[in-house]
């Protein structure tokens, strides 16, 4: 009985891995902002990741508190960020997608925050565009 | 005298079949597949230009204004009353204003629409809820506020398209959910409105 080939197996493999490798995204940036986010009953979830930027909001982290403080402070992609920043940033993210109508900003706020802040991102968000929030929360019962 | 060729022999690759599992696996495993999840909102068009004034003209028993200061406490005032708020009773009376179901002149006007799959209507659809925050405001009360919210909204909707189609709201297909849309749009309004007029 002839043994069976098995020398492609190995390809076939590595197939399997570089299509995961291209789906999962690996966009995890590097927390600067420590937060709680919210927990609500009406959540939708988010679908196509590739339209999704995400705006971080919180104090510092522990280790950054020595030079930042501890106000509230804003994080675009992997650094500390002013409101009026956003407009840049919504329109770098949105350079790269392929069907532009259809970007979802999802602002990952503590729960402290104080609306001054939220209120500041969203009037930019208005101004550049960027229509579809998302307020980014846990589910509860 | 001829050369006796040595034959090479091939580089054992049985394992690498093994490699690339491991590999895989490790993928596998790290790559969080958690999907996020949120509220969410749409944002008004940004103002144009030459707009002067960006609030609307909005007869006063039409709104419902919440309020948040910045202590997180809740001031829910309609053309009649106005209180300090529970967020546990939000809810409900979001549903009574938008629902207006005795037809009581201190919430919104209701008035003939005719919606497809539904014919003729008696909606409220020029109600206007309209939030107002303090700088200071905890942003954890404002999401529970627009939960809220949007919770009354989806019951409402919920109520109505069992009522009409026998099923829950997700399960219709498109031109019902438009049609149940249609009947309760959803009017949160983050700006100031300009109002006038008794009722």
């Amino acid at each position: 009985m002839p043994e069976m080939n098995t020398s492609s197996l190995p390809d076939l493999i590595f197939t399997i891995l570089f299509f995961f490798m291209m789906v999962t995204t690996m966009r995890e940036v590097t927390l600067k902002v420590k937060f709680t986010i919210p927990a609500g009953t009406e959540l939708e979830k988010l679908e196509k990741k590739s339209v999704v930027s995400f705006i971080y909001v919180g104090p510092p982290t522990d280790n950054l508190r020595a030079q930042m403080g501890s106000s509230t402070r804003i994080q675009l992609n992997d650094r500390f960020a002013e409101a009026r920043e956003v407009m840049d940033f919504v329109a770098a993210e949105r350079q790269g997608m392929t069907n532009q109508a259809e970007q979802v900003i999802s602002i990952k706020a503590d729960q402290q925050t104080q609306m001054g802040y939220i209120t500041d991102i969203k009037e930019v968000l208005r101004k550049s565009w960027a229509l579809r929030i998302n307020y980014s929360a846990t589910r509860r019962n | 005298m001829a050369k006796k060729k040595k034959k090479m022999p091939g580089l054992n690759t049985s394992s690498t079949a093994d490699i690339s599992f491991m590999l895989l696996i490790f993928f596998l495993v790290t790559t969080s597949m958690d999907t996020d999840m949120g509220l969410a909102r749409r944002l008004p068009k940004p103002p144009e230009p030459d707009q002067e004034d960006a609030t609307m003209d909005i007869k006063a028993r039409n709104i419902l204004y919440v309020r948040i200061n910045a202590a997180g406490q809740l001031w829910v005032q309609d053309e009649m009353t106005s209180d300090w708020g529970d967020i546990k009773e939000l809810r409900n009376r979001v549903k009574e204003f938008v629902k207006n179901e005795q037809n009581l002149s201190k919430w919104p006007e209701k008035h003939v629409k005719n919606i497809d799959l539904l014919g003729q209507c008696f909606v409220t659809d020029k109600h206007v809820i309209s939030v107002q925050t303090d700088r200071g405001t905890p942003y954890n009360m404002y999401f529970q506020v627009q939960n809220e919210l949007v919770a009354a909204y989806n019951e409402l909707r919920n109520e109505l398209s069992k009522q009409k189609f026998g099923r829950e709201y997700q399960y219709l297909k498109d031109e019902e959910k438009a049609a149940i849309r249609q009947y309760y749009p959803q009017n949160i309004s983050e700006a100031e409105p300009k109002k006038y007029g008794g009722n």
